[in-house]
């Protein structure tokens, strides 16, 4: 026998290998989670202007990077990670979805009063995880990946609800969001654990053949597992009836988050769905078809009817948000190729028309003292006609009119829904429109057909805002223009607040804030030419129709 | 000729050129409005003049694949049962914007560019061959509407007004929308091909009786939604009071229309075995819009109302004609959608002209002798109130005639109590008439002659209604191949005695024929 000794260097090179690391194909992923400790680091240097104008600058490259590596990695089709990441057409649509969402994000947040509580670092910080987290979750393979993408997406949340500290209703909505969406993940991690303990596998490939195979399509264990899953994602979702929470979070928390949570969490919320339910559990298909058709039913029509008479915007488009949700789980619901293209080609839309109007809104939260009531946008169109028509064009698109966006995807469900031979489901999303009618139109309505309320005053008197402890500097005269935004810790200062403490900023028109005017402008001409032009996206969501397979 | 599109975007093209540029100047939005109308007026009467009945169904056409996935088409063309629409449309926006432009209005700009979208939209409506395109023109077609009535309304309660009108509409617009896709759908899952909406392809696959009825259905709510029709007409009191005159005027004239037009476009062509299994349900309606009308319109107090209730009855007699299902029942009720534009455009602006003279009231109790100063105003007051009731030597008689005639031959007994409607016409239209213009003179009265650009509007339109008056063959030629078609497949399964006639540019119709001979 010959003696080898144990650390020789043959030895070495023959046993050490490591995984193999596909870093091309993680590389959007890379570039969030990189660009998000990065902003982090950065935001903790002293200089004023560093963190609040490089640090949101980070931000927009991080997410460039992202998006130059996503269309990089394009038709890559491929798992990584040991099977547990799909890079695939579907995966890449959502990320590009979830980038432009994320980065309107970011300028509607550049001067927000949030970002400066948190000391914009940690703002951006935790926006770009979570939209890590929303990419991990659009190409999930296997259900613990699904469950890591799903908290790292939920857990920035919860804390960026409620950075406008001073604000009641933000820290409200925090820890609103966080206990109703913990259960939700713990309903959801039991329901995996049941179907882990019923086919023996985490990998969907490995969960749909085990269903395929045999009678476990209806054993107990397994359907309770899939019911378990349907509720903790459908709390993600906000599907009703685990939708209670979206209101009161969505009211509460700060403009520019609720936007991002409005847009990307349910873009990556239904990415998530489709992928679970049309690859892993497709077997069951008949089990939770059905089921999933009446909650997507009932969603509508709770969402539409709650949003009626609501006199706060952020409230009414929170259940808006909620009806819209029922709408796209349509598409998830007929489980074919046309479906999926449906829904990713809607989710597209739905963040377009949903970004014209936040945007509008942030904007006029920063300019009235009316925060976000129906009055702030009262005689808009002779005030603010750039506003006000993103904001039309929004209304008109969620409403589902012609010529806009919102139509196109809308036809393009019911098409799914009725090809899939759930023609109800497709009579319901249109009666849900017609009710939907009935709270879109009085926006319109106050915009074009009513005048402004007089007087409107500094932005520290609204509620939406936030105040500063000590005096104010006195109202100025109603839209006069608005003042350079004062520095923090300026004259407002001397009330004893540090350095570091954000004073209330003047207020602020659109003029001074063409970043915000930027993003609903550009989002409203998005919406009205993919209305008249929808091939482009038509052509986006075919690959991703293709990806998972399906009929 | 030039490509149609010219014809619907003209109009849209001025009213945005007119909004831009009329952040400068307040007389030019309504200038460059007039010249788009006046185009499309112009373009309008030479396909009219170009148009042969003896040629091909589908004229002048341009087949575009819009939306490739979806199988949707924009394909437009002009046949026997629009070119006279059409014509109408583009007349009536002429001259409702030559009386627009005879007013101030706040925010011009804003104004023209949504009244010349509505001429956009509703001149597409007409001309779409395309199931999901006309559609969506059918909703797009009401929001320049929501906005002209919301913001340039009479008070009180134009905001209420208007959101009633438009929830109402969308209502059954949206019923429409998946009624239609289901449509599509069904048809290429029975047929195996590829979706698609053109209609002369949907016309080749024809669904199953039971699919056929619920989208039937659906359709009827959306189109008699929009005429109105009796028990679905709740908007049209509120709407047609807070409507300024001239936006009343199209709204009126042209915008009901599109519901009859859809009637007999689509719907009897597409669902001819609902259309029959229905007919009997729709002739009542029919029956019943003409009669609440008429009894709601002799008496109102509001003039607008009379025209508006003789405009639920005039729709009334359409719809009659149209589910009479035979030639001469559609070749009346065609004639008479451009007859009753042409009448209820002008006797809308005279009810204008009346209040302007009567202190501002249009309540019928305040007017009275209005006709000692004005002569001329009297006579064409005459004209179209004749007109309205179908005066024989009129061109409305040829069309209530053909109608009565054609619901004769289908259902004997709903024409006898339908003859009522004709008589209660002249009841309101006489009273109107007559309480306005003679007898003692109102006490807020100030007669005087109508001026020479009131006179400009009026011209085009009696001009036409004269002309129609002496030569109805005119238009009864042009359309009578297109209607025929239309009609044809309905009819052989009503088995009305007079379907021999075997006219048809497609396979379906020889299937048909095939199928429903013994």
């Amino acid at each position: 026998m010959t003696y080898v000794p144990l650390y020789s260097p043959a030895i070495a090179t023959t046993h050490l290998k490591g995984p193999h690391v596909d870093f091309a194909g993680l590389s959007p992923l890379i570039a969030l989670l990189g660009g998000a400790v990065l902003v982090l680091m950065v935001g903790l240097l002293g200089h004023r202007f560093v963190r609040s104008q490089v640090v949101p600058a980070l931000s927009l490259g991080a997410l460039g990077a992202a998006l130059g590596l996503t269309i990089w990695q394009w038709n890559a089709n491929k798992s990584i990670v040991s099977g547990a990441l799909r890079v695939d057409d579907l995966a890449l649509t959502l990320n590009l979805i979830l980038i432009a969402g994320g980065a309107c994000t970011v300028l509607l947040a550049w001067r927000s009063q949030a970002s400066r509580e948190a000391a914009h670092g940690e703002f951006h910080a935790l926006l770009l995880t979570s939209i890590g987290g929303m990419s991990l979750l659009a190409s999930a393979q296997n259900t613990v990946a699904l469950f890591v993408g799903l908290e790292l997406l939920s857990i920035p949340l919860y804390v960026l609800c409620a950075t406008e500290m001073r604000r009641e209703h933000s820290l409200e909505s925090g820890l609103k969001y966080l206990i109703v969406g913990s259960v939700g993940s713990a309903t959801l991690l039991y329901g995996l654990a049941m179907i882990y303990g019923a086919t023996g596998a985490t990998d969907f490939g490995a969960i749909a053949s085990a269903l395929s195979n045999g009678s476990l399509a209806t054993d107990p264990l397994t359907l309770t597992g899939i019911a378990l899953c349907v509720a903790g994602l459908c709390f993600k979702a906000s599907v009703a009836p685990f939708h209670q929470w979206t209101p009161d979070v969505y009211e509460g928390a700060p403009t520019p988050v609720t936007a991002f949570m409005a847009v990307t969490t349910k873009v990556a919320a239904l990415g998530v769905f489709l992928r679970f339910f049309d690859v892993a559990l497709i077997a069951t298909h008949a089990s939770w078809g059905p089921a999933l058709a009446v909650l997507a039913t009932i969603t509508i029509l709770v969402g539409n009817v709650g949003a009626l008479g609501q006199s706060s915007l952020k409230r009414m488009l929170a259940y808006s948000s909620v009806a819209q949700a029922g709408y796209i789980l349509a598409g998830v619901v007929v489980a074919t190729r046309l479906g999926v293209q449906a829904t990713v080609f809607y989710l597209a839309v739905y963040l377009m028309m949903n970004l014209a109007s936040f945007a509008v809104i942030v904007a006029r939260e920063r300019e009235t003292g009316l925060g976000d009531d129906l009055q702030a946008v009262a005689g808009l169109g002779r005030e603010r006609p750039w506003l006000a028509w993103p904001m039309t064009i929004s209304m008109l698109a969620l409403a589902g009119i012609p010529a806009t966006a919102g139509f196109i995807g809308k036809f393009y469900l019911i098409d799914a829904t009725v090809a899939g031979g759930y023609t109800w489901l497709g009579v319901a999303i249109v009666v849900g429109s017609m009710i939907s009618l009935g709270y879109y139109l009085p926006v319109l309505a106050a915009m074009w057909m009513r005048e402004a309320p007089a007087g409107l005053g500094r932005g520290d008197a609204g509620r939406s805002s936030a105040s500063a402890p000590g005096p104010s500097g006195g109202p100025l005269p109603a839209l006069a223009g608005g003042s350079p935004e004062l520095d923090p810790g300026d004259e407002l200062a001397s009330a004893g607040a540090s350095a570091d403490v954000p004073a209330v900023p003047a207020v602020q028109t659109p003029a001074t804030q063409p970043e915000v005017l930027a993003v609903a402008v550009l989002a409203g001409a998005a919406t009205i030419f993919f209305g008249i032009i929808p091939q482009p996206l038509f052509d986006l969501v075919h690959g991703a129709g293709a990806a998972l397979g399906l009929l | 000729m030039p490509a149609l599109s010219i014809l619907i975007w003209l109009p849209l093209a001025c009213g945005l050129l007119g909004a831009i540029v009329g952040l400068r100047s307040e007389r030019v939005p309504g200038l460059l409005a007039l010249l788009g109308s006046l185009a499309a007026l112009g373009l309008a009467i030479g396909y009219i003049a170009d148009y042969h009945s003896a040629g091909a169904h589908l004229q002048h056409v341009t087949d575009v694949v819009w939306i490739a996935e979806l199988g949707i088409h924009y394909k437009l063309a002009i046949t026997g049962l629009n070119v006279f629409l059409v014509g109408l449309t583009t007349l009536l926006f002429f001259a409702a914007t030559l009386a627009a432009n005879m007013r101030s209005w706040d925010r011009p700009s804003l104004f023209y560019f949504h009244f010349m979208l509505a001429e956009s939209a509703v001149l597409g409506a007409f001309l779409a061959q395309d199931l999901a395109l006309f559609v969506a023109f059918f909703d797009l077609m009401l929001i320049p509407f929501y906005f002209l009535i919301g913001g340039w309304g009479r008070e009180p309660g134009r905001v209420k007004a208007t959101i009633k009108l438009v929830i109402y509409t969308l209502v059954g617009s949206l019923l429409m929308l998946a009624a239609a896709i289901a449509t599509g759908v069904l048809a290429a899952q029975q047929g195996g091909g590829h979706i698609t909406f053109v209609l002369s392809s949907l016309q080749a696959l024809p669904l199953s009786t039971g699919s056929q009825e619920w989208i039937f259905l659906f359709f009827a709510a959306a189109f008699l939604v929009k005429m109105p029709a009796f028990p679905l007409h709740g908007w049209m009191p509120d709407g047609y009071r807070a409507m300024p005159i001239e936006v009343l005027m199209v709204f009126s004239g042209v915008l009901s229309k599109v519901g009859a037009y859809g009637f007999l476009a689509i719907v009897l062509p597409l669902y001819p075995k609902a259309a029959v299994h229905f007919q009997t349900l729709m002739l009542l309606i029919a029956l019943a819009s003409i009669i609440y009308g008429s009894m709601q319109a002799f008496s109102q107090r509001d003039a607008r109302l009379v025209a508006g209730y003789s405009s639920v009855a005039q729709l009334g007699f359409i719809t009659l004609g149209i589910f009479a299902l035979n030639e001469q029942g559609a070749q009346g009720a065609l004639l008479q959608m451009v007859n009753h534009g042409l009448v209820v455009a002008p006797l809308l602006f005279i009810v204008g002209l009346l209040a302007q003279r009567a202190g501002g009231s249009e309540d019928v109790r305040e007017m009275g002798g209005i006709a000692f100063r004005a002569p001329v105003l009297a006579t064409i007051f005459l004209v179209v109130a004749l007109a309205t009731l179908a005066m024989p030597g009129s061109s409305n008689f040829v069309g209530e005639f053909l109608i009565l005639l054609g619901v004769f031959k289908a259902k004997l007994a709903i024409a006898i109590i339908a003859f009522s409607g004709v008589v209660m016409a002249s009841v309101y239209a006489l009273r109107l008439f007559i309480r306005a213009m003679h007898n003692r003179v109102g006490k807020s009265v100030d007669s005087r002659e109508i001026s020479l650009m009131d006179g400009l509007v009026f011209a085009p339109l009696l001009g036409v209604i004269v002309f129609l008056a002496l030569y109805p063959q005119f238009a009864l030629h042009r359309s009578e191949g297109s209607v025929k078609s239309a009609v044809f497949e309905a009819q052989a399964l009503a088995g009305n005695p007079h379907a021999q006639f075997h006219y048809f540019s497609g396979t379906a119709s020889t299937a048909a024929i095939a199928s429903t001979e013994p």
